[in-house]
């Protein structure tokens, strides 16, 4: 049984077929990237895995349980966790309310509603997951107020906020600077500790760094896949992405 | 939320303190007034729930302040009901029926939420009109002097009225904040500002906003059965397309999202068409032009405004 | 009148109206087909056709030639009210859905504070231009209504061809499809948006002109077609012209037959529900995903 796997997944948009028949598997605890052309149909993929886009064919299975049909809030309840790749931080709200959210939703899963929870436990999870991205001083200031970098941590913060077991990363690095991008490898290399992570990425040095395998996609479906090296070394893929 | 915690209830304190005070020096007219305003507002409060802190305009309300006003109304005109009871029963009806409305109307978003919240609205209001036997449509009911009598206390008296709509106002102030600084309000405010985040962030978000429509109509409902029973009359003008309206003018007068921002708009509305009627008789075109203006050049209204330009720290 | 005859002139008397109604749900539906806007003042720009039409007829004194003015002179006086609106309110906030919402309100609040200012609290009839009686076996029906109808069918196909084949349809369908990048193919979407509101509005003022002599003018008559108008365009899918046309007359009929019947309350609180039924089971067939 495989950690996430799709099988013959599929979706179209009126007449583009964005995915088609997309058989993915996902081993515990790599860092995946997911790397190809604009088009190739990497968001739409994570986004059928993460619930944000039905699909229209095939099938989506978490830990052999098939979770296809499955609304969002249901997959964050078993540990798929996505973030976002247009920044979409509560703006007018602070750092530690914007985390304080998914916090509490992490502390009040699998209990009743009106289950309470102690503040110093929701306090002390949100400084938590603020130390790890370095914003703990910024916590009362409103999201809007943040230079962008400091946006995109703290988007990742939410999402390590609710304690991932899959954490799907949407072009992350994009628009950050070169000493913000070496801040982040290492930030996505902690986190790989206790939680596998799908990448999408166009940023290639950072591809090599991270992942341990690369999925390689084209027009919907995928091209090839395999360590670094052997992405690399591969003909095809050179055509159809590196080399253009 | 640390910090100006203190201010803010010294703010809301003190309002609630001022108006308590009034009561002895505003001269019967005005007296009168802000009785009714202060229950207005407590309507408006309901009404902000939803538009100011969830981010759903509804266009109906009316409804939910009608569903408070008969259940209480009704139910003391023919079965004697006592009035305390009538409230409560009031408050629960509304409750349940905007329970009811939203299982349908939230399936909707944005612009259809408003039309069918709107359609909604006005059904009842002709259901109201149809069953002219039992509501006696457009004329109402007048409620028997004896019907509102509580205790020792008669809802005749000035007095009791007064104070028994300043603890209805405060008592939804206090509803409102605890609700905003609850983790529900967070999750309400979060929806408000971007849904698709919300629950890409694990929350099942139609229940909140379910959650949000309901306690919005309670306090609606339970602000309309106050005015049945205070002022004695029970009529299908209050479940009009204007209703609604109104509640949407002080709302957004007053500054949606801010707590006191209710109250301020109805203050100001009441006067403002008060004013313009002694001189004119013509309250429409001053509603008419209140609504344009603020979408023109006000769109956060008078307290959404002093928050953002001094006071941060306003809930 | 046994119950044939008593239908048939209940179908007859729910055509005429649905007609009517298509015509002004087709505006509504227009504005928010192309600018994705809820103009709540339609009801207005109805009633203000209604009105200018009575105010023609009592200037002129002749039924006939007064409608013969009012049907042309009513669109162009409301079309730029419409254009005025448009410029200096609805522009300025860049067409932003809830505030136009909130405006419109406003407008339907000053519009009718102007008629009642200037026409006054009554309701005032206006007598039909002919007067002829179509003598059917059971009753005489109004040529006045047949007529009403016709002129509406045939505003309905001018509408369509002109959002079908002309430069200014292709126009108007290109901006709803997408007003960025119509914006970049050098279409100017803010006098697109413009024409289609006081289209939108010009639509709306044709039809109170034709329903004046057969209901009377009244300051507050504009709610009901903007209420009738609201549960066509859900019904008919938003946005969808042909949509709108059909449950116009789904509605408009079965409004007749249930008015006759039983009473017209009843009729608009089933149109009301069917609204909700639509909204459970058809969703998509709604606003679809584009409101927001």
């Amino acid at each position: 049984m495989s950690f996430l796997e799709t099988r013959s997944l599929s979706r179209r948009f009126g007449g583009l077929t964005a995915v088609d028949q997309v058989d993915f598997r996902l081993d515990p605890g790599e860092i995946r990237a997911v790397i190809g052309p604009n088009g190739a149909g990497k968001t739409t993929l994570v986004s059928m895995i993460s619930g944000r886009v039905a699909p229209s064919t095939g099938a989506i299975l978490f830990g052999g349980d098939d979770i296809t049909r499955l609304p969002p809030w249901e997959r964050v309840a078993r540990g798929i966790v996505y973030t976002f790749q247009i920044t979409s931080v509560f703006r007018n709200l602070s750092c530690f309310d914007n985390v304080a959210l998914a916090a509490q939703r992490a502390l009040t899963l699998g209990k009743a509603p009106w289950h309470r929870i102690d503040h110093g436990a929701l306090a002390s999870a949100v400084t938590n997951a603020l130390q790890r991205v370095e914003l703990t001083e910024r916590s009362d200031t409103p999201a809007a107020n943040l230079p962008y970098g400091h946006q995109r941590l703290l988007e990742v913060a939410m999402s390590l906020a609710l304690k991932p077991r899959l954490l799907v990363l949407d072009e992350p690095t994009q628009g950050l600077s070169e000493a913000e991008i070496t801040n982040f490898c290492k930030l996505v290399r902690e986190i790989a500790a206790d939680a596998t992570i799908l990448l999408i990425e166009h940023n290639m040095d950072v591809v090599m760094e991270l992942a341990q395998r690369i999925t390689v996609m084209s027009n919907g479906a995928i091209l090839a896949e395999g360590t670094p090296a052997e992405i690399t070394a591969n003909a095809a893929v050179q055509q159809a992405y590196l080399g253009a | 939320m640390r910090g100006p915690q203190h201010r803010v209830l010294a703010l809301h304190g003190s309002v609630l303190a001022l108006l308590f005070l009034l009561q002895f020096v505003l001269p019967a007219y005005h007296h009168t007034n802000f009785t009714s305003i202060m229950v207005l507002a407590t309507y408006g409060i309901g009404y902000n729930i939803l538009i100011g802190y969830t981010g759903l305009l509804s266009l109906g309300h009316a409804m939910f302040f009608a569903a408070g006003l008969y259940a209480a109304g009704l139910t003391v005109h023919y079965f004697n009901l006592d009035p305390v009871s009538a409230f409560l029963f009031g408050a629960v009806a509304a409750l349940a029926f905007a329970a009811a409305v939203g299982l349908v109307a939230l399936r909707t978003t944005g612009v259809s939420f408003m039309i069918v919240t709107m359609m909604f609205s006005q059904a009842c209001f002709l259901l109201i009109l149809y069953f002219n036997e039992v509501t006696r449509g457009d004329e109402g009911i007048v409620l028997t002097e004896a019907a509102r009598q509580i205790g020792d206390f008669s809802l005749v008296n000035p007095a009791v009225r007064y104070n028994l709509a300043l603890a209805l106002f405060a008592i939804a102030v206090a509803l409102c904040f605890i609700l905003i600084r609850s983790r529900v309000g967070r999750v309400l405010v979060a929806i408000r500002e971007n849904e698709e985040r919300v629950k890409m962030l694990g929350y099942h978000t139609f229940r909140y906003k379910l959650l949000a429509l309901a306690l919005s109509g309670m306090l609606s409902g339970a602000a309309g059965a106050a005015y049945a029973l205070m002022f004695g009359y029970v009529g299908a003008t209050f479940a009009s397309i204007e209703y609604s309206i109104y509640a949407l003018l002080w709302v957004l007068l007053g500054g949606s999202g801010t707590i006191l921002g209710p109250i301020v708009g109805a203050l100001l509305m009441f006067y403002l068409v008060e004013w313009t009627s002694e001189v004119t008789e013509s309250y429409r075109i001053v509603v008419g032009a209140v609504l344009v203006l603020l979408t023109l050049f006000f769109p956060k209204g008078i307290l959404g405004t002093l928050r953002e330009k001094r006071l941060r720290w306003l809930p | 009148m046994s119950l044939g005859p008593h239908l048939l002139l209940a179908l007859m008397e729910g055509t005429v109206a649905a007609f009517v109604l298509a015509l002004t749900a087709l505006g509504l539906a227009l504005v928010f087909g192309v600018m994705r806007i809820v103009n709540v003042a339609h009801g207005e720009f109805f009633m203000l056709g209604a009105v200018l039409a009575w105010a023609f007829a009592h200037l002129i004194g002749s039924p006939a030639l007064g409608f013969l003015v009012a049907i042309i002179a009513s669109p162009i006086i409301v079309g730029g009210a419409a254009l005025a609106i448009d410029r200096m309110i609805l522009r300025r906030f860049n067409y932003q859905p809830e505030a136009t919402i909130v405006a419109t309100i406003g407008l339907l609040y000053i519009i009718q504070q102007l008629v009642l200012v200037f026409y006054g609290p009554d309701a005032r009839s206006v007598e039909a231009p002919i007067n002829f009686r179509i003598q059917l076996p059971w009753f005489g029906y109004s040529g006045y209504k047949v007529v009403v109808a016709g002129i509406a069918a045939l505003l309905l196909l001018a509408t369509w061809y002109g959002i079908a084949r002309t430069k200014l349809g292709l126009v108007m369908r290109a901006t709803q499809f997408d007003s960025e990048t119509a914006q970049a193919f050098g279409i100017p979407v803010d006098r697109v948006y413009a024409a289609v509101f006081a289209i939108g509005a010009m639509l709306a003022a044709i039809a109170g002109v034709l329903i004046v002599p057969i209901k009377q003018a009244y300051y507050l008559m504009g709610l009901d077609p903007l209420l009738l108008s609201f549960i066509v365009v859900i019904i008919g899918g938003l946005g969808s012209l042909r949509g709108a046309i059909i449950a116009a007359f789904v509605i408009g009929i079965s409004d007749g037959v249930i008015s006759v019947f039983f009473s017209p309350n009843l009729s608009k609180i089933l149109a009301t529900l069917l609204v909700a039924l639509v909204l459970v089971f058809r969703p998509e067939g709604l606003f679809g995903g584009k409101a927001r």
